[in-house]
């Protein structure tokens, strides 16, 4: 048995029975991160951290008070801030940075008794679909055909879902602002989950566009994604965007089954020159859900399309605001200047890579005085539009089913001369945050190349359970097993 | 919205980001297109539509007037690239 | 009351608003749990929140809230039910989030007024444009280093509110007293403590000069300048400076300037290179804050009696002529301590309220304030409580003592704080009601100025006066003055 292999489900069980000790799987599990070293999945490795957690785990297990999720190996983004522990955002001007706090869900994941094995890479502040703006360089996608050319792995969680992949944790948190969760996922064949913004605090995470990111879980099952989540999830004082709603048992959901529900399909998500193997598995999904008792239902999401460009208003618009805090006095990069003004532009021009420069210059530009009305009010009336769409539509469905991503992953290169381009990558996956809805990407099919391709469910806000019992039907039909090619059998 | 160098140059400056001479034309252009794109919003009547602010579907938490926090000043300055003292230390500001 | 410059040209008027930053009185910041005391050891008061550190979100005191609406409906304004928290963005080094958490479209406060008390009686009223709150910044200290600033950021998140005036005010008094009343409201309130030593009072002063009947010239705004007299001073020279200005066929400019009170002028703050563009958009960190009616009208309940309204009672209660009662209601503890004083009087002397209403008045603003400005005290640390002070007035009503030595007695109540009983008795300055006592000295007196008492039988009256003098001299003041002049008159006329 290869401890590696197993389910976040599996190994709890396994725990529990003693089958293994915390200890052996953090190492399993430490031993495969150093393997895999080439991919850059992660910035910062915690082993020291892990094997005294996991110690700590296997004396609770020992006594019978172990808590949920003890002793399970997890990585956490580089977005969460993990007190004394190197966090960095991907970007160059938090260098050196070691929080002196922990944020909500790592805290809550460390109450859980999960077991931290590294922070895991991404897009530098989480802006970007294929983790190639990471300061620390781009993440492989485990995925790639052997002798052929590196493929990304999505972004922004570009890293924890190659960890998850490549079987380096059983599980890894993420962050998703258009997508950041839902299309690394499915470029890596996992399973990520999108909560329902204010379901997870976003306290301690580095804020990318407050009003869109949340927090979620990337696993390799919808099991385990529900388990993870439970974990996760929860009502926080310390932020105020925090929803005060209860935590159901979302693993009790899983098996629910998708009888009597209705499905939406909706029409605008089909889009021109979309490949057709897409567009197939879509079907596919659709028939899956069909054939378990689900009846499906086109439905019109009539302002789909303004959907991205409404986001790369609004998202850049924060950032612009929510980055300002990086200025090289109290942490983190400084670059030397005469003036305090020549030392801000110093710092910020050295320590932002280029798409979080080119990001916050436009977020500057559509709040300025004179532009504010025609770019950002504008953005933010069309977003009550695009939420309009959706609750309309739940007015007639329980659940949306939509493909995750326009394509599969692709070469590490490509798409790079143009933004526009690269921002196509979330075109089914942002209509999602500007809604503030739960989503989730689960595998479903390998493309013609090989690679994993997802289809990503989207419920109502706070049923997140609709959701796992609809993808958990979806995982059993698509009997998702395939392991990425870097795994040896 | 086509974006000129100067323009550039005038919301980096509001940015506070050192961009060098040699990238404004690039930056430009980059800038330029993305405006463009996302004009196609003005495609959509959006007249009598409410803006939507946040994701948040609720009413804004209070908490209760009492001192919780502070007293380490330790706790805020451990990252500090320049300190004196208790003191955060920038470049000289002549106001 | 009007201001003019007398220029070259012809007068000008002064036009003046005033934007004040009143910290609110409150344990913790606005939006984090770091306290607020002032003085504290250099960043000892920061939550990582404030320190804008990654991540940290802001979360509002609702006590801060309240003390906002409490402020709004102290100043007769317009609640609005519904707010809006923006940010307001620009780089500074004590700025840590790089925005400033702050009100601008949908402040919580909207349109009031504040009543002036002129020195003639009468009142002029200042209207109150919006009031918001906001986050404060930290602490540049610019002169420790040769070539660094250090960065305290214990004020970083206090909670502000912003009251801006409309631009009512048309010279240095009007401000001056604008500044006093509204430190007078927002003490009784309870909101601010309005110290402008401590910098939890600033003012931010907006001058602009024009020519009677003109519109609207260009206006200065003059940042933080902290206290009555600099307001004032600032403002008279900034006006100067403007007419100035024209005079010479040059112009104002709209900029910033700082008030040096060393020179006793403004100047402006150093060129800012760039431009503001504060790219104020609503905090998605937060959500509006929406108020019911019954939550301000539950505030409004518990509103202390304010000035206006205390000095309209003052004048009906207690007969006071407006100024008067402008005077003690002007601080809450003035009021309080004329209010007890009267009760402690009425007690002792059954007189009614009307009738000594104007005397006690009298006694409180001459005898008591003015020793208590003197000697520098606070009503609050006057060593003549109000009861000492009525059972002094009690004496004098009983003619125990005369009004005369009743000031003497009171000099030496405030120096030594003992009971004016007390002192009466060891000094022995218990007024001669007998009249035997006082016949004899007003014998003495008429028997050893013969002249005098010639003067007064020719019918010059006056002499009268002098006698009296005389004979309070030979009895040390203690004779009741009334049997005095009473003896007198029938004695030299005999
Ligand atoms: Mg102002
Ligand atoms: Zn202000």
């Amino acid at each position: 048995m290869t401890l590696t292999d197993l389910t976040l489900a599996e190994a709890r069980d396994g725990l529990t029975k003693g089958s293994f000790s915390a200890v052996e799987l953090a190492k399993a599990h430490l031993a495969a991160i150093e393997a895999a070293r080439g991919l850059n999945a992660f910035i910062t490795p915690t082993a020291e951290l892990a094997i005294a957690r996991a110690k700590a785990a296997d004396e609770r297990l020992a006594k019978k008070t172990a808590r949920p999720m003890e002793g399970i190996p997890v990585a956490v983004k580089d977005l969460f801030c993990t007190e004394g522990v190197l966090t960095t955002a991907g970007s160059h001007i938090l260098d050196g940075f070691k929080p002196t706090y922990e944020s909500t869900v790592t805290r809550k994941l460390i109450e859980a008794g999960t077991v931290m094995v590294g922070k895991t890479n991404l897009d530098e502040f989480a802006m970007g679909s294929s983790n190639i703006t990471s300061h620390y360089g781009p993440v492989k996608n485990p995925w790639a055909p052997p002798g052929d050319k590196d493929l990304v792995p999505g972004g922004s969680s570009g890293g924890s879902a190659a960890a998850v992949a490549a079987r380096l944790c059983l599980g890894a948190t993420g962050t998703d602002t258009g997508g950041s969760i839902r299309q690394p996922a499915a470029f890596c064949g996992i399973v990520g989950l999108k909560p329902t913004y204010g379901r997870c605090s976003r306290w301690g995470i580095v804020a990318f566009a407050s009003s869109l990111d949340q927090a979620g879980p990337m696993t390799r099952t919808v099991g385990d994604s529900a388990i993870m989540l439970n974990a996760m999830a929860g009502h926080d004082p310390k932020d105020s965007t925090s929803a005060p709603v209860p935590v159901p048992d979302f693993e009790a959901a899983v098996e629910r089954g998708v009888k009597g529900l209705r499905v939406g399909i909706p029409r605008e998500y089909t889009m021109d020159g979309m490949p057709a193997e897409i567009a197939d598995l879509w079907r596919q999904g659709a028939a899956w859900l069909k054939e378990a008792g689900a009846t499906t239902v086109e439905v019109s999401l009539p302002h789909t399309s303004y959907a991205l460009p409404t986001y790369y208003i609004i998202a850049p618009a924060e950032a612009s605001s929510n980055l300002a805090r990086y200025d090289g006095v109290r942490y983190g990069l400084r670059v030397p200047g005469e003036t305090l003004d020549e030392m801000y532009e110093n710092t910020r021009g050295e320590g932002f890579g280029k798409e979080v420069r080119r990001r916050v210059l436009i977020g500057t530009y559509v709040l300025s005085a004179g532009y504010y009305d025609a770019y950002y009010l504008k953005a933010q009336r069309v977003r009550t539009l695009i939420a309009r769409d959706f609750s309309q539509a739940f007015e007639k469905i329980d659940a949306l089913l939509t493909p995750t991503a326009p394509n599969a992953a692709f070469a590490i290169g490509e798409k790079m001369d143009d933004p526009v381009a690269m921002y196509l990558n979330d075109v089914f996956t942002v209509p999602v945050n500007l809604a503030g809805l739960p989503g989730i990407s689960v595998p479903a099919g390998l493309s013609a190349r090989g690679l994993p391709l997802g289809l990503q469910v989207i419920g109502r806000a706070f049923d997140e359970e609709t959701v796992f019992a609809t993808a958990r039907v979806i995982e059993k039909a698509a009997k998702f097993d395939t392991r990425p090619p870097c795994l040896k059998k | 919205m086509a974006l000129d160098r100067a323009t550039v140059k005038k919301i980096a400056l509001l940015a506070r980001i050192k961009v060098p001479e040699s990238e404004l034309d690039s930056l430009a252009g980059e800038l330029s297109s993305i405006l463009t794109w996302v004009e196609q919003l003005n495609k959509i009547d959006t007249g009598n539509v409410q803006p939507m602010a946040g994701g948040g579907h609720l009413a804004l938490p209070k908490r209760a007037d009492a001192v919780t926090d502070g007293g380490a000043p330790e706790k805020v300055l451990a990252n500090a690239p320049e300190r004196v003292e208790t003191y955060y230390a920038v470049p000289k500001v002549v106001e | 009351m009007s201001y003019v410059i007398h220029g070259k040209t012809g007068d000008w008027e002064v036009v003046i608003g005033l934007e004040i930053h009143a910290q609110i009185i409150s344990k913790s910041k606005l939006f984090s749990g770091a306290a607020t005391d002032f003085g504290s050891e250099p960043n000892s008061q920061v939550s990582i929140v404030d320190a804008a550190m990654p991540g940290m979100l802001p979360v509002i005191n609702e006590y801060c809230i309240e003390q906002a609406v409490r402020t709004g409906l102290g100043l007769k304004a317009r609640i609005n039910l519904h707010s809006v928290f923006e940010r307001k963005n620009y780089f500074y080094a004590d700025l840590p989030q790089g925005y400033q958490i702050s009100q601008y479209q949908h402040p919580v406060v909207g349109g009031g007024k504040v009543i002036l008390d002129l020195p003639d009686g009468t009142t002029r009223e200042i209207g109150i444009e919006r009031l918001h709150m906001e986050q404060d910044a930290g602490k540049s200290l610019h002169d420790q280093d040769p070539r660094r600033s250090f960065i305290d950021l214990n004020r970083s998140g206090v909670a502000l509110m912003e009251i801006v005036s409309k631009p009512d005010m048309r010279g240095p008094e009007d401000a001056g007293l604008y500044l006093k009343k509204l430190r007078s409201i927002l003490r009784y309130l309870g909101t601010c403590d309005g110290n402008m030593e401590q910098g939890s009072l600033r003012a931010d002063v907006n001058v602009s000069v024009r020519k009677p009947g003109e519109k609207l010239r260009t206006r200065t705004e003059t940042k933080n300048v902290n206290s009555v007299r600099f307001v004032m001073q600032a403002i008279e020279h900034e006006a100067q400076r403007q007419v100035d200005a024209y005079e010479s066929g040059g112009t104002v400019v709209q900029e910033t300037r700082l008030y040096d009170a060393g020179k006793g002028e403004t100047r402006p703050m150093r060129a800012k290179e760039f431009a503001h563009d504060y790219r104020y958009f609503p905090d998605p960190d937060l959500l509006p804050l929406e108020l019911t009616d019954a939550y301000v009208e539950g505030i409004r309940k518990s509103l202390p009696e304010l000035p206006d309204d205390k000095k309209l009672r003052f004048i009906g209660d207690f007969g006071l002529i407006p100024y008067n009662a402008s005077v003690l209601v002007s601080e809450k503890d003035i009021a309080d301590y004329y209010e007890k004083f009267v009760a402690e009087v009425l007690v002792r002397t059954k007189l009614p309220k009307e009738r000594i209403g104007t005397e006690c008045a009298n006694v409180v603003i001459n005898d008591l304030l003015g020793h208590l400005n003197k000697a520098g005290l606070d009503i609050a640390k006057s060593p003549v409580t109000p009861q000492m002070l009525a059972n002094l007035q009690a004496l004098k009503h009983d003619n125990t003592i005369s009004g005369r030595i009743a000031k003497d007695v009171f000099e030496i109540m405030v120096e030594t704080g003992k009971d004016p009983a007390d002192i009466v008795a060891e000094k022995g300055l218990k007024q001669i009601t007998d009249t035997g006592a006082i016949e004899a000295a007003v014998d003495k007196a008429i028997a050893a100025n013969p002249t005098q008492a010639a003067q007064y039988k020719a019918g010059n009256e006056k002499v009268a006066g002098w006698f009296v003098g005389q004979v309070m001299k030979a009895t040390q003041g203690k004779a009741n003055p009334g049997l005095v002049n009473e003896l007198l008159k029938k004695k030299l006329k005999d």
